[in-house]
C-alpha cells in the first residue's frame, strides 16, 4: 500500500526586542549566567508580569505577514508544569484566545506552488536554561533566557513531504528576516522546530496516529528526522502493527527517532486564563499602523522583480531568498541596468564562492557597485568575459576593484586588428595540418584556432575580432 | 486615654502638636506588644530597632511630620506583602527564609507617607483560611476572648489593632480575610475594589480576587489609610488608572437622602440571633440618619461558596507552583531526585489547608474537568457580578452582616472544612463581583464578642462606603469598650 505523510509544524521564534516580554531585563544572549534577571523573570513572590507592546507589535507584523486574521481582544493563559527553569511553574503563553488565527503562506513543491494554512500565532514567554556540572552531580540554572520573547507559529496538517517542511521552514525564516522580527539562527536556538507527522493510506481522508518529533536543530535534521520517521511509520505499518502516539526525540548522532514520552504520560497543563494579565486589545488603527510600517516581503518582491526587471521565476525566487541578497541585487542593478546579467552573476559566480566559503551575502567583500563596474567593462568589451571570471575571483578573495586588477596585470583587452592578424597568421603557419583539414570541410576545426589564438594572446584577444579575421583567412 | 488606644489620626495631631515624640509613641506600642504579643501572636516579625531609628528621624528633624498623616504614625503590616530586607513568610513554613529584595507598592507608599513598621503580622499560611488557626507559627488569639479565633486571613492585622499593639495595619482580603478578623475583632476593615490598589508586592493566593486594604480603629483612619495605597501602578497590570478621590473629605457629607439595599439573601437561618438583631439595630441607625432603606435581593449569593472555593484554588495551585524547592525558600535537605526533592520540599513546606486547596484547584483546572468546574465557576462570577450590578441601580449602597456567626473557639471548626467554608458566605460575593466592602462594629453578642456590619458599594465607590460607615460610627460613638481580657 502506498501512504502518505501528513505533517504539522510548531514553529517558536525568538523576538528581537531589546527587553523580555514581561520585565525590563534584558534579552541580550551570551551574558554571564543570572546577570539579566530580576524578580518579574525570577517568578519571585509578589512580582507581577507586565507586557512589553513591542511584543505584540512584532507579533502583529508576522500575522500580517502570514495573511491571518488579528483578534481583537486575546488573552494570556497559564500552562502549568514544573521544571527547574521555569520559576513561576508555569509559562505564560496563549491558549483560548491566541493573537492570530487562520493565515497561510505559499510555497514551492515538487508538485507546485502550495498553500500552508496557519493555524494561530500567538506569544509566550521563553524558559531558562539548565547546565549540568561535568564534575559532580549538580545542575544549575541560568535565567537569563527566561521571559526573552517568543512566538509559536503552528501549521495546519498541510505538509505532504519532508522537503515541503524544509521550505515551509525556511519560508517562515525568511518573513520573520524580512520583519526583523528574529534572526531565524536555528543551530543557537532562536529559532526552534517541533513536527507533528503521521501516515495515511493514499487516496484515504482520515489521519492516522501522529507522533510528535522534538529536538532538531537545523533545517537538516528536520528533513532527515521526518524522513526516518515516514521510513519507520511506514514499515510498522505495513507489518499490519499500529503506531503509538507519542513524543519522539530526534538523535542527530544516531540518525533516528526516540521515544520520549508516551500519550499516558503526557502533561496536563492546566491552562487557564492568567488573572495577572489583562485582555490585549488590538483596534484597526494599531493594525493599519503596522501594516503600514512592514517591509516588502518575499512574495510581492519576488513578483516585483518578475515585473519590473524581467526575471525568469527561478531568478526572482533565488534574489529574494534574502533580503540581504535582493538589496544587492538592487544595487547593482542601479549601476548596472541590465539585470538579467547581474542575475547571471550573482547566481553563478557571486553565489558560487559564498557558497564554497559558508558565508552570507553579508560576509561578501565584493560591494554591488564593484560587480557593477566588472559588469559595465565587460559591456564595453574592455575585456572578455572568461577573463571577467578570473578577475571576479581575485575581487572576491583581496575586494579589490575590477579596474585596478585589470591595469596591474595587463588583462585589457587587444582591439588592435593588425596585431590580432598577425598572431592569425603565426597560428595558421604552425598548424598546417590542421588548415589542411579545415580547408577538406573539418569545419568543427574552427574552435581549435580560435583556442591558439585567444592561447597566445593570454584571452585578451577580443573574441569578436578573432573570428571575424579568422574567418575572412581560412 | 493611652498613647495605643489611639487612633491614626488623634496620635498624628499629638505628634504634630509636639505633644509626644514619634520614639515615645513608638515605645508605647514596642511594649505593649513585649507585653502581650506572646499571649495573642499577633506578630510574626517586631522590627523594635528599625522602628525606634525611624522614630529617631523624625524627632531629630530629619523628617518632617506634617507631610502626611501617616507621618511617624506606627503600623503592622501582614505578612503577605513583601518588605525589603525584611523577611515575608505569608504564614508559610515553605517561606520561613523568604527575604524579599524589594518592597511591596502598598509598602512603599506607605514608606514614603512616613509611616513607621511596627512588624509584621501573623495569618492563615498563604491567606487561606478564616480562622488564623492555618498559620505555620501558630494560631493568632482574639483579644476579646483567648479562647477564640481572631479571623482569617488578616487575623494578625486585627487582632493587633484591637489590641492596640499598632495604631493601624494593612491586611489583604480575597474573599473576606480583612472585613471578617475586623467583625471578629471590633475594628474597622476594608476591602477596596479589586484594581484600586496594587497588588505589586502582594504575594498571590487568588490572583483575580486579592486585595490590599486597611484594618484600623475608625473610619476615619481607614480613609487615611486606603488614600495612601490606592491608586494606578503600573508594575500591576491589573490595577486601574483612574483618580483617586479623597477619602477623608468624603466622609463629612451626611448620608441623608442615600438609598441603602437590604439583599434578603444575607439573613439566613442558622445565622446566630445576636448577629442578626446588632445589623438589625444597626439597619435601624442608617434609616434614623435619614438613609432610605429598601429590601433587595442578590438572587446567586448562594452560589457564591461553590464559586469561589472553584476560582480561588484553581489560581493558587498555579500561584503556588514556584514554591518548588529550586530558588528559595524551604527545600528538603536530602531528596533522591528532582521529582523527589519537589514532592518532599512540597509535602514538608505547606500546611495542610495549603495543601487542599492545590489539590481542589488543581482537580478544577484539569483536562476534563476544566468545563465542569473552572468555566461554569466563571460564569456564576459573571452572574454574581450582575446581582451587584442590577442591586446598584436600586440602591447607593447595600447592608449586611459581615459573618453569619462571631469569632468562633479555636479549634471548633477547623476539622470541618466545609463548615469553615460556609463562614465566608456573606464576604465572597463582592470579592467575586470585585465591589469593594467595609466591616465596621456595631454592637456585640451575649457572650460580648464583636459583630460587624458590612457596607458594600459600586465599584470604586470606596468613598461611599467609608461615608456611610463613618456616619453610623459617629452615630454609635458610645457603644465602644475595649477588649476587656487584656
Amino acid at each position: 500500500m502506498e501512504y502518505e505523510p501528513i505533517i504539522g509544524l510548531e514553529v517558536h521564534a525568538q523576538l528581537l526586542t531589546r527587553s523580555k516580554i514581561f520585565c525590563g531585563c534584558s534579552t541580550t544572549f551570551g551574558a554571564l549566567p543570572n546577570t539579566h534577571t530580576c524578580p518579574v523573570c525570577l517568578g519571585m513572590p509578589g512580582s507581577l508580569p507586565v507586557l512589553n507592546e513591542n511584543v505584540v507589535e512584532f507579533t502583529i507584523r508576522m500575522a500580517l505577514a502570514t495573511h491571518c486574521q488579528i483578534a481583537a481582544i486575546s488573552q494570556f493563559a497559564r500552562k502549568n508544569y514544573f521544571y527547574p527553569d521555569l520559576p513561576k511553574g508555569y509559562q505564560i503563553s496563549q491558549y483560548e484566545l491566541p493573537l492570530a488565527e487562520k493565515g497561510w503562506v505559499e510555497i514551492e513543491t515538487q508538485r507546485g506552488p502550495q498553500r500552508i494554512r496557519i493555524n494561530r500565532i500567538h506569544m509566550e514567554e521563553d524558559a531558562g536554561k539548565l547546565i549540568h556540572d561535568e564534575f559532580q552531580p549538580v545542575s544549575h540554572v541560568d535565567f537569563n533566557r527566561t521571559g526573552v520573547p517568543l512566538i509559536e507559529i503552528v501549521s495546519e496538517p498541510d505538509l505532504r513531504t519532508p522537503e515541503d517542511a524544509a521550505s515551509y521552514l525556511k519560508m517562515l525564516r525568511e518573513t520573520l528576516r524580512y520583519l526583523e522580527i528574529c534572526d531565524g539562527n536555528m543551530e543557537e536556538g532562536s529559532m526552534r522546530c517541533d513536527a507533528n507527522i503521521s501516515l495515511r493510506p493514499v487516496g484515504t481522508e482520515r489521519l492516522g496516529t501522529k507522533t510528535e518529533l522534538k529536538n532538531m536543530n537545523s533545517f537538516r535534521n528536520v528533513q532527515r528526522a521526518l524522513e526516518f520517521e515516514i521510513r519507520r511509520q511506514r514499515a510498522l505499518l505495513e507489518k499490519g502493527e499500529t503506531i503509538i502516539q507519542e513524543t519522539r526525540l530526534w538523535d542527530t548522532g544516531r540518525n533516528t527517532t526516540v521515544s520520549m514520552r508516551g500519550k499516558e504520560e503526557a502533561h496536563d497543563y492546566r491552562y487557564f486564563p492568567d488573572p495577572d494579565l489583562v485582555a490585549i486589545v488590538i483596534d484597526e488603527q494599531w493594525i493599519e499602523r503596522v501594516r503600514g510600517s512592514l517591509p516588502e516581503l518575499p512574495d510581492a518582491k519576488r513578483e516585483r522583480f518578475m515585473r519590473d526587471y524581467e526575471l525568469p521565476p527561478y531568478d526572482a525566487q533565488v534574489l529574494t531568498s534574502s533580503k540581504a541578497l535582493a538589496d544587492y541585487f538592487e544595487a547593482a542593478v542601479q549601476r548596472f541596468a541590465q539585470p538579467k546579467l547581474v542575475s547571471n552573476w550573482i547566481m553563478s559566480e557571486l553565489l558560487r564562492e559564498l557558497k564554497k566559503d559558508e558565508k552570507d551575502i553579508e560576509g561578501c567583500q565584493v560591494t554591488p557597485q564593484q560587480l557593477a563596474e566588472l559588469l559595465e567593462l565587460i559591456d564595453k568589451d574592455i575585456i572578455s568575459g572568461k577573463i571577467a571570471k578570473s578577475v571576479f575571483q581575485e575581487m572576491y578573495t583581496t575586494g579589490r576593484s575590477a579596474a585596478g586588477i585589470i591595469d596591474d596585470q595587463g588583462l585589457k583587452q587587444v582591439k588592435d586588428e593588425s596585431a590580432i592578424e598577425s598572431v592569425i597568421d603565426e597560428v595558421l603557419a604552425e598548424n598546417n595540418k590542421e588548415v589542411e583539414l579545415f580547408r577538406g570541410g573539418k569545419e568543427k576545426l574552427f574552435g581549435f584556432f580560435v583556442g591558439q589564438v585567444m592561447k597566445k594572446t593570454k584571452g585578451k584577444a577580443n573574441p569578436k575580432l578573432v573570428n571575424e579575421i579568422l574567418r575572412k583567412k581560412l | 486615654m493611652e498613647i495605643f488606644s489611639l487612633t491614626m489620626h488623634d496620635l498624628h495631631e499629638l505628634l504634630v502638636r509636639r505633644e509626644l515624640s514619634v520614639t515615645e509613641a513608638v515605645r508605647s506600642f514596642l511594649e505593649r506588644i513585649q507585653t502581650f504579643n506572646g499571649k495573642l501572636n499577633a506578630y510574626l516579625t517586631v522590627l523594635a530597632e528599625q522602628a525606634l531609628q525611624e522614630a529617631d528621624r523624625f524627632d531629630n528633624g530629619k523628617k518632617d511630620l506634617t507631610e502626611s498623616p501617616l507621618a511617624g504614625v506606627p503600623l503592622a503590616i501582614k505578612d503577605v506583602l513583601c518588605t525589603r530586607g525584611i523577611r515575608t513568610s505569608c504564614g508559610s513554613r515553605i517561606l520561613q527564609q523568604f527575604v524579599p529584595p524589594f518592597d511591596a507598592t502598598a509598602v512603599e507608599a506607605l514608606h514614603r507617607a512616613g509611616a513607621i513598621f511596627l512588624g509584621k503580622t501573623n495569618m492563615d499560611e498563604f491567606a487561606m483560611g478564616s480562622s488564623n488557626e492555618n498559620s505555620a507559627y501558630g494560631p493568632c488569639r482574639n483579644p476579646w476572648d483567648l479562647e477564640r479565633v481572631p479571623g482569617g486571613s488578616s487575623g494578625g492585622s486585627a487582632a493587633a489593632v484591637a489590641a492596640d499593639l499598632c495604631a493601624g495595619a494593612l491586611g489583604t482580603d480575597t474573599g473576606g480575610s480583612i472585613r471578617q478578623p475586623a467583625s471578629f475583632c471590633g475594628v474597622v476593615g476594608l476591602k477596596p475594589t479589586y484594581g484600586r490598589v496594587s497588588r505589586f508586592g502582594l504575594v498571590a493566593f487568588a490572583s483575580s480576587l486579592d486585595q490590599i486594604g486597611p484594618i484600623t480603629k475608625d473610619v476615619e483612619d481607614a480613609a487615611i489609610l486606603l488614600q495612601a495605597v490606592a491608586g494606578y501602578d503600573r508594575r500591576d497590570s491589573t490595577s486601574v488608572d483612574r483618580p483617586v478621590p479623597d477619602y477623608r473629605e468624603a466622609l463629612r457629607t451626611p448620608i441623608e437622602g442615600l438609598k441603602l439595599g437590604i439583599p434578603q439573601e444575607y439573613f439566613i437561618d442558622g445565622m446566630n440571633p445576636d448577629v442578626v438583631q446588632a445589623v438589625q439595630r444597626a439597619i435601624q441607625t442608617c434609616r434614623d440618619l435619614g438613609a432610605e432603606i429598601v429590601d433587595l435581593s442578590l438572587p446567586h449569593t448562594d452560589y457564591g461558596v461553590a464559586a469561589y472555593y472553584i476560582i480561588a484554588p484553581a489560581e493558587a495551585s498555579s500561584n503556588l507552583a514556584r514554591y518548588d524547592g529550586v530558588k528559595y525558600g524551604f527545600r528538603v535537605p536530602d531528596a533522591k531526585d528532582l521529582m523527589d526533592m519537589y514532592c518532599q520540599s512540597r509535602v514538608n513546606g505547606f500546611g495542610f489547608e495549603v495543601k487542599r486547596r492545590i489539590m481542589l484547584g488543581t482537580y478544577a483546572l484539569s483536562a476534563g474537568y476544566y468545563d465542569a468546574y473552572y468555566r461554569k465557576a466563571s460564569q456564576v462570577r459573571s452572574l454574581i457580578k450582575q446581582d451587584f450590578l442590577a442591586a446598584f441601580e436600586k440602591c447607593d449602597a447595600l447592608l449586611a452582616p459581615v459573618s453569619p456567626v462571631p469569632a468562633f473557639k479555636i479549634g471548633e471548626k477547623s476539622d470541618d472544612p466545609l463548615q469553615m467554608y460556609l463562614s465566608d458566605v456573606f464576604t465572597l460575593p463582592a470579592s467575586l463581583a470585585g465591589v469593594p466592602g467595609i466591616s465596621v462594629p456595631c454592637g456585640f453578642t451575649a457572650e460580648q464578642l464583636p459583630v460587624g456590619l458590612q457596607i458594600l458599594g459600586p465599584h470604586f465607590q470606596e468613598e461611599l462606603i467609608l461615608r456611610v460607615a463613618f456616619h453610623y460610627e459617629q452615630a454609635t460613638r458610645d457603644q465602644r469598650p475595649k477588649p476587656a481580657v487584656l
